[in-house]
């Protein structure tokens, strides 16, 4: 049997900018499924004859919902019983490539979006079948049958589940093109049904990556350059191997690690280590000239992003001028980085937290040497992904530990090597440049933003010949707003730290600024900020839509308990549109107090509105950490943040109360794990300038900034 | 040998005093419920009950549970208020990416097992150890509130 909708096989460049060809016979592990006492239509679903619907999703659960939103796209469908669907987390098999990735991994917002077709397609394609079994064992016309609730229904009122019609519907050829409903006729699609993970989140049981136990399995804990870039120049190990259940010590170009028969023993093996380290070049980096260096670049022309009229000419009555700064950030992911790897003659097999199973195949297929078929990635659940499950070191290190060693390796980070592991979201600094009419009202804007290169760092893109970095200026240089003449420069600046993905990329910064200006174009022409946006946003329908509905919802422009102020933003990212109106106040410890967070989101047509809210919710949790305390800083060289004392988390008594509206939209499904993100922080320091009349143009927000 | 009684039973393990609560349950017992979060009694993600209060198994030494009762996660099921706690999270569909939820309803078992009405307040003050990074708090307060609810009715 072959499926319809196994991907084509092609050659792609991954991560570490290897090119490398990739190809699987996914065709023939599924023709497995003829002998099976099950129906296998394809990659992606099997119904038993005990009528049991299982969804295997190549996606990696990290919290978003994936493992129920995916299987709600087959099962709606496949008309199932959704109280008879499970989900199994999938091998890497390019069956399980993302479509807008080419290859196996979660990210981007993406899940959705790039499988509302494709999943479908499996699932329909597996009724047709169904439905053909039916037919052809009444001997009816398949036209006269229905399917509801996993069975097929005869006009005539005969009825028989799928479970029965497993044998048959095997044999059925697979449909190429099998029709999709109308968004009219769904009836999981569009509803709240309860998450399928669920159960297993609630008793301990379900497995993360930390969880993998192993025969003979020594856990890692290893110590790296306090400096990135840095190597160990020599190691004295006779402490740690005087450690009860110490029982190697390897070094690698990632550092020296200490493998023990537990965690405890192998972080107090760590700990021993006495090891001289070279700093390398990076040893006086500092986070006060990181700043001054991005600062100072925005003076200059930079790379073209963007450029509408002409904003030398413009004739400007006044200027106004603003630069703004966001830190580097570092993930925090609840479960601290870790993976486990057994590397025997001419096999690997991990297991790990990852968003990145096809990439990790390639890439462990050269560390080990090994053919990249050879690879197997057991996806775990993620403790937090939030795009730092996207890297690779922890994997990469794990399997050169266990090729070293020759056993079964599970490397950890302890959390201060998970915050101090680099892979930060970028450090940037954006200096805006409006000229205003006579009236205040803006005729031109110059934004410069100086970054460095997620894309150069992701070792599997290139910056395009352009030289602009696109998610260095994503958020800025897509602008929604008329003003006539417009240019948006990038500037490349690299201090020497590891870059990567975090929760919304560049819009998690860029968005902040943008609309932060924004807030102040509004001031400076003395309009009222939500007019002043919707009297601009005429080319940007969507953007409109989710500010009205939020300043609605939000009861925009009514009054407020003494002290309480709002502001309101709004952002595209990941094809989706998030405004958010926040309601603060100043508390008596001079801090900001977020009281409500009021959002309308605009995803096209949504899977499951609850996760969709619950995504919104957990972004604005996700922005209110970073907008009030994320920040990782460098003194000579070091990371000066640690654990969460010194990089300090939300708790529960500062969680805003948060309304989510929905628009209801006909238009393709997009992502939502990270568009609630961007509006969040733009809209705390507009209300946080309402109560002060203080502008903050740096994050994370400084309260001694707020004082009068 | 320590000896110990994990979830009822009597069990002895071969491991240095010093080492963490955490670190028995999950190397030496193999009860991988309990989740490593921060190593410094900092996220609550570790939290376990030790004769019925709540710890932060990381930074306990495993000396210190001589002679008391260890409950974890994997023993909720069992107990009365657990039991509430658990159907009022699955309610709720409390979890986003989960590896905080143990710790949160052993936070949350202990919260209503010695105040059975907790007020926002106490719920605030109770449950503030406890980090979790997907933002779940406000369905965390809802469960609880509904687990106090049904374990009043």
């Amino acid at each position: 049997m072959t499926t319809a909708f196994k991907p084509s096989r092609r050659t792609f460049l991954k991560s570490s900018g290897l090119v490398l060809g990739f190809t699987l016979p996914a065709a023939a592990r599924l023709a497995e499924a003829a002998a099976a006492p099950e129906f296998k239509p394809n990659a992606y679903l099997r119904v038993g004859a005990d009528n049991r619907v299982t969804v295997v999703v190549g996606l990696s659960e990290m919290g978003q919902g994936v493992h129920t939103a995916i299987p709600m796209l087959v099962a709606e469908e496949l008309d199932a019983d959704w109280s008879r669907v499970r989900v199994e987390q999938a091998p890497v098999d390019a069956a399980f490539d993302n479509p807008i990735f080419h290859t196996q991994a979660t990210g981007g917002s993406t899940s959705v979006n790039g499988h509302w077709d494709p999943m479908r397609k499996a699932g329909a394609a597996a009724r047709e079948m169904l439905v053909a079994a039916a037919a052809q064992a009444w001997k009816v016309d398949a036209a006269e049958c229905r399917t509801e609730k996993g069975a097929v229904i005869h006009k005539s009122g005969k009825k028989l589940t799928y479970g029965r019609l497993v044998a048959a519907a095997a044999k059925q050829p697979v449909p190429k093109e099998p029709k999709l409903k109308n968004a009219a006729d769904f009836r999981i699609i569009g509803q709240p049904l309860k998450r399928l993970d669920t159960p297993k989140k609630i008793n301990g049981s379900g497995k993360y990556g930390m969880d993998v136990r192993l025969p003979g399995l020594l856990t890692a804990v290893m110590a790296r350059p306090p400096v990135p870039g840095g190597k160990a120049v020599s190691v004295n190990d006779s402490a740690a191997k005087k450690i009860k259940g110490v029982r190697q010590v390897i070094q690698i170009p990632q550092g020296v690690a200490v493998l023990a028969d537990g965690y405890w023993a192998a972080k107090k093996g760590r700990d021993a280590l006495e090891i001289k380290w070279d700093d390398g070049p990076h040893a006086g980096l500092s986070s006060d000239a990181i700043s001054k260096r991005l600062t100072e670049a925005t003076l200059k022309e930079g790379k073209v992003a963007r450029s509408e009229g002409n904003v030398g000419t413009a004739s400007a009555a006044k200027t106004l001028e603003a630069v703004y700064e966001a830190p580097y950030l570092a993930h925090a992911c609840m479960e601290p980085m870790n993976a486990t790897a057994w590397v025997k003659k001419d096999t690997v097999e991990i297991w790990a937290g990852t968003q990145s199973q096809g990439p990790n195949q390639n890439i462990l297929s050269h560390v080990a040497s090994v053919a990249p078929k050879k690879v197997k990635v057991n996806t775990m659940l993620l403790g937090g992904g939030f795009g730092r499950r996207f890297a690779p070191d922890f994997t990469i290190a794990a399997t050169l530990l266990s090729k070293a060693s020759g056993k079964p390796v599970k490397l950890v980070y302890s959390r201060e090597d998970d915050m101090r592991g680099y892979f930060y979201r970028p450090a940037s600094v954006t200096r805006f440049k409006a000229g205003l009419d006579a009236g205040g009202k803006p005729v031109a804007l110059t934004v410069r933003v100086a970054s460095p290169s997620i894309m150069e760092a992701s070792g599997f893109m290139k910056l395009p010949d352009t030289g602009v970095d696109s998610f260095g200026v994503e958020g800025v240089a897509d602008l929604p707003y008329d003003i006539a003449n417009l240019r948006v420069d990038y500037l490349r600046e690299e201090p020497g730290v590891q870059v990567w993905f975090w929760r919304s990329v560049g819009h998690s910064q860029n968005i902040f600024f943008s609309e932060s200006f924004i807030d102040e174009l509004a001031h400076a022409a003395g309009e009222d900020p939500f007019e002043f946006r919707r009297a601009r946003l005429g080319k940007a329908p969507r953007h409109k839509g989710v500010l009205e509905l939020a300043a609605e919802r939000a009861g925009w422009g009514s009054p407020l308990p003494q002290g309480v102020h709002r502001g309101i933003a709004v952002a595209y990212s990941f094809g989706s549109y998030v405004a958010e109106v926040a309601e603060v106040s100043i508390g008596a410890d001079g801090r900001p107090k977020v009281h409500r967070v009021v959002a309308a989101v605009d995803c096209g047509q949504v899977v499951n509105p609850e996760i969709v809210k619950r995504q919104v919710e957990s972004a604005i949790a996700y922005g209110l950490t970073a907008a009030l305390y994320g920040k990782i800083t460098f003194k000579d060289g070091r990371v000066e943040q640690g654990n969460f004392d010194t990089y300090p988390m939300l708790r529960m008594s500062e969680m805003p109360k948060v309304e989510v509206h929905i628009v209801k939209s006909d238009s393709h499904a997009t992502g939502m794990g990270e568009p609630g993100l961007p509006p969040l922080a733009p809209a705390v320091t507009a209300a946080l300038f309402k109560a002060t009349g203080k502008r903050i143009r740096r994050l994370p927000i400084d309260p001694g900034e707020l004082k009068a | 040998m320590v000896k110990l009684n994990v979830n009822g039973k009597a069990m002895q393990v071969d491991v240095d005093p010093d080492t963490p609560i955490l670190w028995v349950l999950r190397d030496s017992l193999g009860m991988t419920g309990t989740k490593f979060g921060c190593g410094m009694a900092l996220c609550g993600a570790c939290t376990v009950h030790l004769d019925g209060a709540p710890i932060r198994s990381c930074s306990t030494p495993v000396s210190a549970a001589a002679g008391k009762k260890i409950s974890t996660i994997e023993s909720m099921s069992a107990g009365k208020v657990g039991k509430a706690v658990q159907a009022a999270w699955v309610k709720h569909d409390v979890p986003q990416c989960g590896y905080c939820q143990s710790g949160q309803i052993m936070s949350a078992v202990a919260l209503l097992a010695s105040n059975p009405r907790p007020s926002d307040q106490d719920i605030d003050t109770a449950m503030s150890g406890n980090v979790c990074r997907c933002g779940t708090y406000n369905q965390i307060r809802a469960a609880i509130k509904d687990a106090a609810a049904s374990l009043s009715a």
